[in-house]
Order: C-alpha cells, then sequence, then structure tokens
C-alpha cells in the first residue's frame, strides 16, 4: 500500500558496473522512492557500495571504471556523457565510512560547498552554517570553537560535521556509505536519529553493513550478493517474511 | 642453553648498539666539519664579512658581493622553479592519471633528479651563455632553477599522494570542481609537505658550485645586475682556496662556514616550523 503512494526519485535501469573487465555490479533494476531511507545491504564485496558510487558518479574519478545502462534521475538518464558532474553532485551528496572534514576551519567545512553553488552574504553564510549544524545536531557541541579546525573534533562530530556539510548544500538525495562503521555506539545512535530526522525531507540511499541497523533505520532495504539485486522491498518485510532464500540465510545469519 | 627470552634481549641490545654506534659516526663527521669551519674562518668573522667587498689579495675586505650574488640568484631560481614545480606536482599527482604524458614526465623527471649539476651548467652556458655572449646573474639562475624542478615536482607529487583518496571524493561529492578540490582542500592538506620541499630545494642549490662556474662565473665588484656576471659564495670559496694567498684562504673558510650554517638552519626551519601542524594527514 505505502509503495504504491511513492514517488520514485531514482530509477535504476539494467546497470551494469565494470571495474577494468571484472562485472561488479549485474544488470540491476531498483527504483529508490522519494525521502525515504532506502539501505544496501549483503555481505561484503557484494557490489553495494559500488551501486551507491554510480548514483553520483563518483566512479568517475577513477580511469577504467565504466558503468552501462541507465540511473534516471527525475527522468534525466545521469549516466550520460552530457550530464553535468558537479551539478548532478551538487544535488547528490554523500557521506564517507571514514569522517573526511577538509583542513579547515568547522565553519569553513560547511561553507566550501555553498560556497560553490550560491553567492550568500555573510550574514546568510552564518545562517546557513548554523542551520546546517542544527540540522545535524552538532550545533549546541560547537557553537563555541566554529572557527576551530574541524579535525580538532572527535570522529563521532566529524562524522556528524560531514553529515552538515552534505546537508549545508541542500541535496535533494543523500547517499550514506556505511556512516557508522568508523563511530562508537553512542555516536551510531546520534547519526541513527539524524537520518530519521533528515528523511522527512530528504531521499537517503545507505550502505550498511549491520543489519540491525538497516532495520532501525530503513523503510526500504536491498539485498545484494555478488553483484545482484536479490531482493528489494520494504524493510520490515525483508526482515520478517523474505521472499527468496538467501535473503533469509543472510539476514538470520546462517550465511554472510 | 640460553632461553628464548635471554637470547631475544641479547639481540635487541646488540640491534640497539649498532644503530647508536652508526649514528654517533654519522654525526661524528658532521660535528667535525662544522668543527673545522668554525675554527678556520673564526679569525675573519666580523662585521666586515657582510658589509666589505671580496679583497684584491693581501688587503682587508668581507665577502658582501658573493652574499648579495648568492642571495639573488638562489631567489631567482628559486623564484622561477618553485612554481614551474609545484604545478608539474600537481599535474603528475592530480591529473595524470590516464595516458603515457604522466609516466613519461616522471621519469625524465627522475633523470634530472640525478642528473650531475655541472651538466645543467653545461648546458645553460651552451643555450643562454653563448648566445648571450656573456655570463650573467640570470644564467646562473636558471641553471638553479632547473636544479630545483626536479626536486620541487617529486615532493609536490609525494606530498599529494599522501592525501587520501577520501578528502578528494569528500569534496568532490559536494559538487567541487578539481581545481577547487586542489586548491582548497589537498594543496591545503598537503602545504606544510610542499613548502618543506621548496625549503629543502633552496638549501640544496645554495651550495651548489658547478651550475654557477659555467654561468653566473664570479666578479669581485658588487654587482646587482643580473645581467653581467655575478659574484657567488661556491665560486668565491673556490677561486679563494685555490689561491695562494692566507687571507684569501680564511676568507674561504668564512664563505663556507656562510654556506654551511644557512643550510643547516633551513633544514631545521623545515623541521621545527612545519612539524606535526597536520597530524592526521
Amino acid at each position: 500500500m505505502e509503495s504504491s503512494m511513492n514517488q520514485t526519485k531514482l530509477s535504476i535501469r539494467d546497470l551494469n558496473f565494470y571495474y577494468g573487465k571484472f562485472h561488479a555490479l549485474k544488470n540491476i533494476c531498483l527504483d529508490i522512492p522519494e525521502k525515504k531511507v532506502t539501505a544496501f545491504i549483503g555481505p561484503s564485496g557484494c557490489g553495494k557500495s559500488t551501486l551507491l558510487r554510480v548514483l553520483n558518479r563518483m566512479y568517475d574519478l577513477y580511469p577504467k571504471q565504466t558503468a552501462q545502462g541507465q540511473v534516471l534521475f527525475d527522468g534525466n538518464n545521469i549516466l550520460d556523457r552530457a550530464q553535468d558532474l558537479y551539478q548532478l553532485r551538487a544535488k547528490i551528496g554523500m557521506v564517507f565510512q571514514k569522517p573526511t572534514p577538509f583542513p579547515m576551519s568547522i565553519y569553513d567545512n560547511i561553507a566550501f560547498g555553498v560556497k560553490l553553488y550560491e553567492r550568500l552574504s555573510r550574514r546568510k553564510m552564518d545562517e546557513r552554517v548554523e542551520w546546517a549544524l542544527k540540522k545535524s545536531a552538532l550545533w549546541d557541541e560547537v557553537k563555541d570553537k566554529i572557527h576551530q579546525s574541524g579535525q580538532s573534533l572527535s570522529g563521532g562530530q566529524q562524522q556528524r560535521l560531514c553529515i552538515a556539510r552534505g546537508v549545508a548544500v541542500r541535496p535533494e538525495v543523500l547517499l550514506l556509505d556505511e556512516p557508522c562503521s568508523a563511530l562508537d555506539p553512542i555516536s551510531t545512535l546520534k547519526v541513527e536519529e539524524l537520518i530519521n530526522e533528515l528523511k522527512t525531507e530528504y531521499t537517503i540511499i545507505m550502505v550498511t553493513h549491520n543489519m540491525q541497523q538497516a532495520a532501525r533505520v530503513s523503510n526500504y532495504t536491498a539485498y545484494m550478493y555478488l553483484g545482484e539485486l536479490i531482493e528489494f522491498d520494504e524493510t520490515n518485510k525483508i526482515f520478517t517474511t523474505p521472499s527468496k532464500q538467501a535473503t533469509e540465510d543472510y539476514i538470520t545469519g546462517k550465511f554472510g | 642453553m640460553l632461553s628464548l627470552y635471554q637470547r631475544r634481549r641479547i639481540i635487541n641490545a646488540l640491534w640497539l648498539g649498532i644503530s647508536f654506534l652508526m649514528m654517533t659516526f654519522g654525526l661524528f663527521w658532521l660535528i667535525w666539519i662544522l668543527a673545522t669551519l668554525a675554527f678556520h674562518s673564526f679569525d675573519s668573522l666580523s662585521l666586515d664579512l657582510f658589509t666589505k667587498m671580496t679583497p684584491p689579495p693581501g688587503s682587508q675586505g668581507g665577502l658582501l658581493n658573493a652574499i648579495v650574488g648568492s642571495l639573488l640568484m638562489t631567489s631567482a631560481g628559486t623564484l622561477i622553479g618553485t612554481p614551474i614545480g609545484i604545478f608539474a606536482g600537481i599535474y603528475l599527482a592530480e591529473y595524470g592519471q590516464r595516458g603515457w604524458l604522466a609516466p613519461a614526465t616522471r621519469f625524465m623527471n627522475d633523470v634530472l633528479l640525478s642528473a650531475p649539476s655541472i651538466v645543467i651548467g653545461l648546458f645553460v652556458y651552451m643555450v643562454v651563455v653563448l648566445r648571450m655572449g656573456h655570463f650573467s646573474g640570470w644564467a646562473g639562475a636558471l641553471a638553479l632553477a632547473l636544479l630545483v624542478i626536479p626536486v620541487q615536482v617529486r615532493t609536490t607529487e609525494n606530498m599529494l599522494r599522501l592525501v587520501p583518496n577520501t578528502l578528494r571524493e569528500a569534496a568532490a561529492a559536494l559538487g567541487a570542481p578539481r581545481w577547487k578540490i586542489i586548491t582548497s582542500v589537498t594543496l591545503r592538506a598537503s602545504r606544510a609537505g610542499i613548502i618543506t620541499g621548496m625549503l629543502l630545494a633552496v638549501a640544496r642549490i645554495s651550495g651548489e658550485t658547478a651550475p654557477l662556474l659555467f654561468t653566473a662565473l664570479n666578479n669581485q665588484w658588487m654587482s646587482t645586475n643580473m645581467n653581467e656576471p655575478m659574484a657567488n659564495l661556491p665560486n668565491m670559496i673556490f677561486q679563494f682556496s685555490m689561491s695562494p694567498y692566507q687571507d684569501w684562504h680564511t676568507l674561504a673558510w668564512a664563505g663556507a662556514l656562510l654556506i654551511t650554517f644557512s643550510v643547516l638552519a633551513i633544514n631545521i626551519l623545515a623541521r621545527v616550523v612545519f612539524r606535526d601542524k597536520n597530524p592526521s594527514y
């Protein structure tokens, strides 16, 4: 019932991906619903991060990585050669496994992305930075040291800074690549709460190794194995009554 | 029969002993060199060194013209060579992923890095000095720049490669174009290393003799005109120490002391000032 009401934000059609000659993603077809959290799960090497990196064409930074097929983002195929990568990435943000604060102040870390696409007055920029930090539940912890280096923060704070940075440019989609795998349980909880907050406004796609996490925070789950999409459904369904034996084996821990 | 534990302790002590001995051995020569320089140049160490020009044999003087010449040519060589080296290093580390140009450039740069400096001097002599018809400070600066470039290329590339790719990806993920990623993120993350590389390149060229011998030659008089032959410390040392005059010898020692201690100071500066500025990268 719910799925029929959902708008599709990203539509992946017959996607194949190659690292050189290695066939990493095989005929993936998947519709990512708007303003929901979609989780990709699966054992290491199954291609879930690869799939995520196709969605903002991060793979384009590297030679010998090629994608074939279609990924429709609001109706446009983003794999098209004519696609402007910078515009695309401004609309589809990404947060990585390890926190990646830039070597600059907390304030500048957030202003960096905003300045690329908007000319804001000093006051407007201050407001934007504060807004992004509040959105990512970091404001109270850093408001007195906003001009200190972003690298002086703890790991969990750094990761929330990276999320704030991603949110600050007001993207439509946020890609999270195992955002909690380098964090302690308390920071993980904070980031998960944050994801719950953000999904009212953003389409969120996350890769996770942690099945409990997928169960806790996602609305939809895709199970992948050896470069193939095995099953995609509402998270509740995947974790209670999966339709494929392979999915059940994985989520119950018989395999993987 | 020794227990495994005792054996390990003995081997450990042995390694420590050998390492310590070798370290002392290396340090011993350095200290000897510095002490010799200080001892022989002691008589000539006065303000005259920095205020008077190189004298004719048998009269009093200093090293002003040689110091000024060295400073001018070293600065000019660094100013010409550093930007070229940094940009080439950026190309190698950030852009040259595809194709043959980057590997070829890297190989040529390594050749240049280990080329004897006298070859560089001869090259500039052929290309510049012969064509201009006279020795000049510019030719000297050019030869020094050719020595700076490969060092700067190599350090810039190495330092940029130390910046984790995740940082580049993080900037790219915000929609930053490549030049913006480089100027705002990767260069910033590696700036301490790149500046250190520049200081070490300066240290390297400040004692070079052969390239200047064929290009700037020498000058007994004060000259700040880069179009004329120019005095410089290394060639002054060479000329004075080969002469039969005692006071020239002393001045040569003083020049050697000046160069050695400036290089030492630059090295210490490079280590101290830029130490641990960027602990996480």
